[in-house]
C-alpha cells in the first residue's frame, strides 16, 4: 500500500460541456422515472378509490333492514333481502374453517418443527405454494366430481370442502413463517424442563406464534369469503332459508353473481348492496388482522 | 415439576393414578430417599420419571399426525389431478390432443374443441400483464425506494386492499362502470388514435377482450407489486450504498443496484401474476362477452377456459359435453401448476434467506 505520488491523473474538468450535459441528462432521467413511479401508484390507487366510492354510493342507498332480514323476493316484486345468503355464507365458511384450519396449522407445524431441512418438507412447501395458485374454478369442478356426483345433489358440505381446500395452503405457509420467528431459546427452555416435544410445540411454539397464525387464518378466511367460482357447482345457491348441510345453500358471492348478470334493476340494486356488505366484512377482518398482526410481531419476534 | 403436574391434567397418555403421587413437597422427597433401603429402591423422582415414560409414544404419534396433515396437501393435488383425468376420460379418448387445436364448439352435435378458449385466455392474460407489469413495477419502486417513510405503510396497505376485493365485486363494477366507460369513452378514443393498427376494429359493445384484460390487470396488480416489493426489499442495502457511493443518481441506483439484482425474482412475480390471470373466473366471465370466436380485434367478445366452465358446466347435458368441460379444467389445472411452479422457483431463488414479511 505504498503511495506513489509521482503518478498523477490529469485533472478532471467538471465544468466541460459534455460533463454538464451528462449530469443534466442523468438528473432529468432520475426525476422523470421518479415521476413515472408516482404516477403508477396514483393510477393503481385510482381504481381502488373508484370501486370503493361507487360501491358505497350504490350500495348504501339500497341497504335497509329488509336486506338483512328477508329472503329474496320473486322477480318483479320490490323489496326482499339476502338474509338467507348471509346465513348460508356463514355456514359454508364455518364448515370450511372447521376442516381447513386444523389441517393447515398442522401442516405448518410439521414444516416448521419437524421437517426442517428434510426433502419431504421442501416438497410439501412447494406443493402448498403451487396449490395456492390453482384456479378456484378447477377446485369447484374437482369437488363437484367427487362429492356432488356421488351424492347426486348439490350441498353446503361440498361448498365447505371446496373452500377448505383453498384455505389450507395459505394457512400452512403463514403458520410455518410465524413459527420460524419463535426464538429457539424459548423452545430449548421448555425442552430443558423436561416438557415433551408435542407439549412444547402446542403450548410454547404455537402459543408464542398465535397472533401471526390467527392473522394467517383470518387472511385465508377473507380470501375464501369472496370466492364465487368454487361454489357455483357445489353449494349452488337457493332462494329460501336452508340450514341443512346436505342441501343446496345460498351464499352471498353466489347471489351477487346471479343478481349482477340478471336483467332486472331491482336485482342490480340488491347486488350492489350485497357487494357492499361482503366487502365491508372482508375489509374489516383484513384491517383488524393488520392491527393485530403488527402488535403480535413485536411480541412474538425475538 | 409444577408445570409437568399441570400437564397431566390435560391429556398426558400416562395412567391417571400417578397424578395422585405427584405433588411431592421437597421435604417429603428427601425423607423418603433417606428411609428407603439404599441402592435397591429408587427415589420418588426416579420412580415418577419411570412411570411417566419418555413420552416417546406421545411424541411420535404427534409427529405422525402432523406429517399426515402435511402429506394431505400432496393428497389434495393428486386427488384433483386424478379425478379430473378420470372424469374427462371420455373426451380425452374421443378427441385426443386435437382437442386443443380444434375450433368447433357444438354441444348439440357433440363436437368440441378448446382452441377459441385457449386463445381468449392467452390474449386476455398477456394483455393484462402488459398493462399490469409496468404499473406494478412502478408501485414497487415507489414504495421501496422513493416513498417517504410515513406514507409507506398506508400505500402498501391500500394496494393490498385491492387484492382483498372479491372477484365478483370486480365483475359487478366492470359490468356497470367499466363496460359503459369502454363503450362510450375509451373505445372511441382508442379507435381514433390507434385504429390504424387494426386491433380496434369492428363494433364496440363495451364487453370484450380489452375490457376483460383491464379488469384482470387490476386484479393481478397487487400480487405482482407486493411480491416485487418483497424481492426488492431482499436486496442487501450494501448494494444500494455501493452504487450510490460511486456517484449514481437515485434512479441509477435502483436500476443497477436493485432491479438488476432482483430481475429473476421479478420475472417470477410476473409469472405468478400470469398464473392468477389464467385462472381468474368470475370477473372475466362477466365482462368478456362469452362468445367462442377468434378475432383480431380487441373489442370483439371472447371466451376463456375458466369462463366457459363457469357458464356451461351446470347446464351441460350429456356425458361428452361434461367430459369436454372437465378436460378444459384439467388443462387449466396443469398449465397453472406449471406456470406457478416455475414462478415459485424463481421467487425462491431470490428471496431465500431474506426475513419473512408479515401480512
Amino acid at each position: 500500500m505504498s503511495t506513489q505520488p509521482q503518478i498523477q491523473p490529469p485533472p478532471m474538468n467538471f465544468q466541460s460541456k459534455a460533463m454538464r450535459f451528462n449530469t443534466g441528462r442523468r438528473t432529468v432521467t432520475n426525476y422523470f422515472v421518479g415521476g413515472l413511479s408516482i404516477l403508477a401508484t396514483v393510477v393503481v390507487l385510482a381504481p381502488l378509490v373508484a370501486i370503493l366510492f361507487y360501491l358505497i354510493y350504490k350500495g348504501a342507498s339500497s341497504l335497509n333492514l329488509a336486506f338483512f332480514t328477508h329472503v329474496p323476493a320473486p322477480v318483479g316484486e320490490q323489496g326482499g333481502g339476502m338474509a338467507n345468503s348471509i346465513l348460508g355464507s356463514g355456514i359454508i365458511l364455518f364448515l370450511a374453517s372447521l376442516m381447513g384450519i386444523p389441517i393447515g396449522i398442522a401442516a405448518g407445524v410439521y414444516l416448521a418443527e419437524f421437517g426442517r431441512g428434510k426433502a419431504l418438507a421442501n416438497a410439501v412447501r412447494f406443493t402448498a405454494d403451487v396449490l395456492n395458485g390453482v384456479p378456484s374454478i378447477v377446485m369447484g369442478i374437482a369437488i363437484y366430481s367427487l362429492v356432488v356426483m356421488q351424492q347426486k345433489h348439490f350441498s353446503a358440505l361440498a361448498g365447505g370442502i371446496a373452500l377448505a381446500i383453498m384455505m389450507v395452503p395459505t394457512i400452512t405457509r403463514t403458520t410455518e413463517e410465524m413459527l420460524a420467528t419463535v426464538p429457539h431459546s424459548v423452545r430449548e427452555a421448555a425442552l430443558g424442563l423436561g416438557v415433551p416435544k408435542w407439549r412444547t410445540v402446542l403450548s410454547v411454539s404455537l402459543r408464542t406464534a398465535s397472533p401471526g397464525i390467527i392473522t394467517g387464518c383470518m387472511l385465508a378466511f377473507a380470501r375464501v369469503a369472496g370466492e364465487t367460482a368454487p361454489l357455483l357447482f357445489t353449494a349452488f345457491g337457493n332462494q329460501f332459508w336452508s340450514f341443512k348441510l346436505n342441501e343446496p345453500i345460498a351464499a352471498l358471492p353466489l347471489q351477487i353473481y346471479v343478481y349482477a348478470i340478471s336483467p332486472y334493476d331491482e336485482w342490480h340494486r340488491l347486488a350492489w348492496a350485497g357487494s357492499l356488505v361482503l366487502i365491508v366484512l372482508i375489509m374489516v377482518s383484513v384491517t383488524l388482522v393488520r392491527i393485530y398482526a403488527n402488535r403480535g410481531v413485536l411480541k412474538g419476534g425475538s | 415439576m409444577v408445570s409437568s403436574t399441570r400437564m397431566t391434567i390435560d391429556k398426558d397418555p400416562r395412567p391417571s393414578q400417578t397424578v395422585n403421587t405427584l405433588p411431592v413437597p421437597p421435604s417429603d422427597l428427601a425423607g423418603s430417599s433417606d428411609t428407603g433401603p439404599s441402592g435397591s429402591a429408587p427415589s420418588l423422582i426416579r420412580d415418577y420419571l419411570k412411570q411417566r415414560g419418555s413420552g416417546r409414544l406421545a411424541d411420535s404419534s404427534f409427529a405422525t399426525a402432523m406429517t399426515i396433515c402435511a402429506c394431505s396437501i400432496f393428497a389434495i393435488v393428486i386427488f384433483i389431478f386424478s379425478i379430473l383425468v378420470v372424469r374427462s376420460h371420455l373426451s380425452l379418448v374421443q378427441f385426443g390432443w386435437k382437442f386443443f387445436t380444434r375450433q368447433a364448439w357444438d354441444p348439440v352435435a357433440g363436437d368440441f374443441g378448446a382452441f377459441p378458449f385457449i386463445y381468449g385466455t392467452l390474449a386476455t392474460s398477456l394483455l393484462a400483464l402488459l398493462i399490469a407489469v409496468p404499473l406494478a413495477l412502478g408501485v414497487a419502486v415507489f414504495i421501496t425506494e422513493l416513498c417517504p417513510h410515513p406514507l409507506r405503510a398506508p400505500i402498501s396497505f391500500l394496494t393490498e386492499l385491492l387484492a382483498a376485493i372479491p372477484s365478483v365485486v370486480y365483475g359487478l363494477w366492470g359490468v356497470f362502470v367499466l363496460v359503459p366507460l369502454m363503450r362510450d369513452v375509451i373505445g372511441p378514443f382508442l379507435l381514433k388514435t390507434l385504429g390504424w393498427t387494426g386491433l380496434f376494429s369492428g363494433p364496440n359493445f363495451g364487453v370484450g377482450l380489452l375490457t376483460a384484460s383491464i379488469i384482470l390487470s387490476i386484479m393481478i396488480l397487487p400480487i405482482i407489486s407486493s411480491l416485487t416489493r418483497d424481492i426488492m426489499t431482499a436486496v442487501p442495502n450494501s448494494q444500494r450504498e455501493g452504487v450510490l457511493a460511486l456517484g449514481a443518481t437515485r434512479w441509477e441506483m435502483i436500476r443497477i443496484g436493485v432491479l438488476r439484482n432482483s430481475r429473476i425474482g421479478i420475472v417470477g412475480a410476473v409469472m405468478l401474476g400470469l398464473g392468477r390471470a389464467l385462472g381468474e373466473t368470475m370477473a372475466v366471465t362477466m365482462v368478456i362477452g362469452n362468445h367462442p370466436e377468434i378475432s383480431k380485434s380487441l373489442f370483439a367478445p371472447g371466451y376463456t377456459l375458466a369462463s366457459v366452465i363457469a357458464n356451461e358446466f351446470s347446464e351441460a347435458t350429456g356425458d361428452l359435453y361434461l367430459s369436454a368441460l372437465i378436460e378444459i379444467g384439467l388443462a387449466l389445472f396443469l398449465v397453472t401448476i406449471v406456470v406457478n411452479a416455475i414462478a415459485r422457483m424463481m421467487v425462491w431463488a431470490v428471496t431465500r434467506g431474506a426475513p419473512a414479511r408479515v401480512g
